[in-house]
């Protein structure tokens, strides 16, 4: 089922009773999820993601704009009647009804026409448990599962009605790093099995760019930028974008276009054809740094970072104040830590170059 | 097209049930809070009805365009009202003072003092809970008989000097105070009892207010111990002293004098209560019933 | 003993102190008491030991009438004020205006002294030679007879009885179901409405069992509440509950201990002893029900 949102902004009424503006949560939404697919929404918390989710899903209204179900409008429509499946950030399984009646309860809701014989409930009930492998837990309590399983229980529970959106809140912030490698796999198998056009919410881009078809890049109510995974990480389109995606984050200078070329500090690093002269950031992702002995980026060398398979080298500049750079180079390069003075390439496809007042992207010709 | 005038029906309906859901609550919500507040109105009504006009009265009138004054004169003059005020506030300040010194100390000792058998003395002392009042007061009775205190403030109060379940819960408080401090106290070479007194009872305040206020309003209300062991008027409390003044008091017709004494009588607390709805609401909830 | 131990049983002397006198000794004394048969309250004399105290207390016709009475109070007003305050709760947690106020007003009853209160309602339900007085009025409204609650039939002083009852219980049974209610998980109504459940459907399959821990407890302490119920009786019907024929088995109790028909503390106690038997085995009762149908997280 595609999901069209339209222009969707959702104010909300200030906490703070003496400011009269309401706060905006989402603010000119527009998007296409086409059929079929996994969209990650990501963010920092408070950036309304959330509530972006909670829109979709009926649970609130938006204050303007429309929400389609393939070519049906929803925008009105209360949560039961959207035929939507959510999996909640605590998974909110009824602690007193073990997992099967758990999985059973949205199809005892089913009424007139909808509604499900005994033996229907039960065969829908063990097509769900399993999909996601929980047949042996059936009869358990949700206290007495691991969170692995507890999760596991509430995507069967969201599947069990046959969605047509399935919607997942945070769905692995409550699981320790091992499991969550496994359960985002998980995911996104029982995703492509059901092919359930699926949204899900993280503050975790790692988790958002493993396995998403998709991914929508979010702050402050507004989408800063759509794609997949990997264009959206290789062609940022401002200072935010390119800050929030990757590990060990971006490092960014200040520095200045002048003459077509940009220049940190002295140093002229990279060409920028095209470029008018201005004042400008440059992001450099870990992996664009290549040390040469001539080369034009002078730092000062902080330490070295063994990490096996490659190395990390972590130093500091003048025009970026107040933070480390950390460049990553493959292990076989050797690095004289007595030198007090590092010195890189930069690879061009890895650097960008974002205006200093609006932080968006300067593309130079190429 | 069809479609889309079906949701807004949908929608429509949902409104409608809404509304006429949110009518029903607070209608129900309205019609018992009137119950509640109804006795209070009553009581101030007639409590400023003049005696006469009041027996004029042969179907009751819901207001008064004379409100007169002149009961709660006779209230505090034609029986002696002010003393059972007086005697509760005395009996509610002592009871609780030495309640306070009693569990603080008791408290403390389970809390952060170690000496052999003192899981064993709690788990006694929390079994101690459980015992009904109305099985040990027949003792109680018969001792303080004994001891010749009948209607006599000692009598009154010695009962009520010690709670097991202000002891258990003031433990609780004292407890969630990091180990750290006491530690650091030591270290400093203060005293147990300076620490306590200095660090613990000041961290615990708003536990310690709770009680107290909690306490107050249990010395206010009770009557049937007061009721044991005082025959003497001077010696009543307000719950047998209402009781008295309906009994015996302004001669059995002059209700309006009556609610009036009433009104004398429920305005402390209730003054109490608005002051500190917020304390006293949580601390009857963490465990208080009505004894 | 050293000193450290030494300083601590300081430390707790002065409870123990109280506690043993006023609670132990007491609770022992009772059983005591309760088995000297002829106990002469002036000479402190018995001359037997026995069960005989028991078998008069539950051949006193005045004991009798206050079991009876006690019975029908607990049966009538548990049920009715927890099923009340349920409904008063879910109430309140489903409104968002005025809720404190509501709240606050809901509280008072708490708070005020009952036998002053006690006083009101007798005469709001008091018929007398001047006036018929409001309640009588209001039932007139409605054609109804005039009937006098305070001298009047059983049934309807019985009535009078449980009303105030409840009205003086529901503030403790309100706080403590809009206090459980309010510590549901929000998320778990989300879920339950994004799966179209029903509004009677989440009450019973969500709130209900989420909530029982707090209905049960209530359900206990009211069943020992009520069948310690007294003041409110002394408050509605005057210290000679016996001659209303609306005493309690408390009220037995008290009146065998001291006033016109006082001087018994060993039947007293016996009295107080069969209570506290009653008591204990309708709480054992409770206790084993509500393992079945009680959920504990």
């Amino acid at each position: 089922m595609k999901i069209v949102l339209e222009n969707l902004r959702k104010t909300f009424p200030n906490r703070n009773k003496k400011v009269r503006e309401d706060v905006v949560a989402v603010d000119n939404f527009s998007f296409e999820i086409p059929d079929g697919e996994l969209v990650g929404l990501l963010g920092p918390s408070g950036c309304g993601k959330s509530t972006t989710l909670n829109l979709i899903c009926g649970l609130e209204k938006p204050t303007a704009g429309k929400i389609f179900f393939g070519d049906e409008e929803v925008t009105r429509l209360p949560p039961e009647n959207r035929g939507v499946g959510m999996v909640f950030q605590n998974y909110a399984l009824y602690p007193h009804l073990t997992v099967k009646q758990n999985i059973l309860f949205p199809l005892q809701n089913l009424k007139g026409k909808d509604k499900l014989s005994k033996e229907e409930m039960e065969k829908r009930m063990t097509e769900a448990a399993g999909l996601v492998q929980i047949d042996e837990l059936l009869e358990r309590r949700p206290s007495e599962l691991s969170g692995g399983q507890q999760q596991r229980v509430a995507i069967a529970r969201a599947l069990v009605k046959m969605p047509r959106v399935l919607l997942l809140d945070e769905p692995l912030s409550n699981l320790d790093a091992r499991l969550r490698l496994q359960t985002r796999e998980e995911i996104r198998k029982i995703q492509r099995a059901t092919g359930i056009t699926t949204v899900f919410v993280t503050h975790d881009q790692e988790e958002a760019m493993s396995i998403s078809d998709r991914i929508v890049v979010m702050s402050r109510g507004v989408i800063q930028q759509i794609g997949k995974p990997q264009e959206v990480y290789d062609n940022p389109v401002n200072l935010f974008v390119a800050k929030f995606l990757g590990t060990p984050p971006i490092n960014v200078f200040e520095g200045a276009v002048r003459g077509e070329t940009v220049y940190i500090g002295e140093d002229a690093v990279l060409p920028a054809k095209g470029v008018p002269d201005q004042e400008i950031y440059l992001g450099i992702r870990p992996e664009g740094f290549l040390l040469q002995e001539d080369g034009p980026l002078h730092c000062s060398l902080g330490g070295v970072e063994v990490m096996g398979r490659d190395i990390s080298i972590v130093c500091t500049h003048k025009c970026a104040p107040g933070t480390q750079i950390r460049a990553i180079i493959g292990a076989e390069n050797a690095v004289d830590t007595a030198c007090p003075t590092a010195r890189f390439a930069v690879k061009p496809n890895k650097a960008f170059l974002f205006a200093r007042d609006t932080e968006e992207r300067i593309r130079p010709e190429d | 097209m069809e479609k889309h005038i079906d949701y807004e029906k949908i929608e429509k309906s949902a409104r409608l049930g809404r509304n006429i859901r949110k009518v029903l609550v607070y209608a129900l919500l309205t019609f018992w809070a009137v119950i509640v507040l109804f006795p209070f109105y009553w009581m101030i009504l007639t409590s400023v009805k003049s005696y006469g006009s009041y027996n004029a009265e042969h179907v009751p009138t819901f207001y008064t365009l004379a409100p007169t004054m002149e009961n709660y004169l006779d209230a505090f003059t034609a029986v002696p009202l002010a003393r059972y005020l007086g005697n509760t506030v005395l009996f509610a300040v002592i009871t609780t003072a030495i309640m306070v010194v009693v569990i603080t100390l008791a408290a403390f000792a389970f809390a952060r003092l170690k000496f052999r058998g003192r899981n064993l003395l709690f788990t006694l002392f929390l079994s101690l809970m459980m015992i009904p009042n109305e099985l040990v007061i027949i003792t109680n009775f018969v001792t303080v008989t004994n001891m010749d205190l009948r209607n006599t403030f000692t009598g009154l109060i010695l009962p009520s000097v010690t709670s097991v379940f202000y002891i258990y819960l003031l433990k609780e408080n004292f407890e969630q105070v990091p180990d750290e401090l006491y530690r650091a106290a030591k270290v400093d070479g203060t005293s147990d009892l300076k620490y306590l007194c200095r660090v613990l009872i000041p961290i615990c305040k708003p536990t310690l207010i709770t009680i107290v206020i909690l306490k107050i309003i249990e010395c206010w209300n009770s009557y049937v111990w007061p009721r044991l062991i005082t025959d003497d008027p001077n010696y009543y409390l307000v719950s047998n002293g209402i009781q008295e003044i309906r009994e015996n008091g302004f001669g059995r017709e002059n209700i309006p004098a009556m609610m009036a004494a009433v009104v004398v009588i429920s305005l402390p607390l209730i003054i109490l209560f608005l002051l500190f709805r917020k304390k006293i609401m949580e601390g009857v909830s963490r465990g208080g019933t009505k004894g | 003993m050293d000193k450290k131990n030494f300083k601590a049983w300081l430390y707790l002397l002065p409870a123990i102190l109280f506690l043993g006198l006023f609670l132990v000794y007491p609770l022992i004394d009772v059983f005591i008491y309760s088995f000297e048969e002829g106990y002469n309250f002036a000479s402190q004399t018995y001359y037997g030991v026995g069960p005989y105290n028991y078998s008069y207390v539950l051949h006193d016709t005045y004991f009798l009438q206050a079991v009876k009475n006690t019975f029908l109070l607990v049966i009538i007003t548990v049920p009715v004020s927890t099923g009340l305050a349920l409904l008063i709760s879910v109430g309140l947690s489903s409104i968002k205006p005025l809720r404190e106020l509501y709240q606050t007003i809901y509280f008072l009853p708490y708070v005020t002294n009952t036998l002053a209160v006690g006083l009101v309602f007798m005469i709001l339900f008091q018929k007398t030679e001047y006036t018929d007085g409001l309640v009588n009025l209001f039932i007139n409204w409605f054609g109804g007879e005039s009937v006098d609650f305070i001298d009047g039939p059983y049934w309807a002083k019985m009535f009078v009885l449980c009303f105030y009852t409840v009205w003086v219980v529901l503030p403790f049974k309100i706080l403590i179901l809009t206090s459980a209610l309010a510590s549901v998980n929000q998320d778990y109504y989300k879920a339950a409405k994004v799966d179209g459940t029903s509004r009677l459907r989440i009450f019973t399959r969500i709130t209900l069992p989420m909530i029982s821990p707090m209905i049960f407890y209530l359900v206990i302490t009211g069943f020992i509440g009520a069948f310690k119920a007294y003041s409110d009786a002394v408050a509605l019907f005057g210290t000679d509950l016996n001659a209303a024929g609306m005493n309690t088995i408390v009220g037995y109790v008290y009146d065998m201990l001291y006033g016109d028909s006082g001087g018994y503390p060993s039947y007293a106690s016996a009295a107080a002893i069969i209570l506290f038997a009653i008591v204990l085995t309708i709480t054992c009762i409770n206790l084993l029900v509500s393992k079945k149908h009680v959920h504990y997280s």
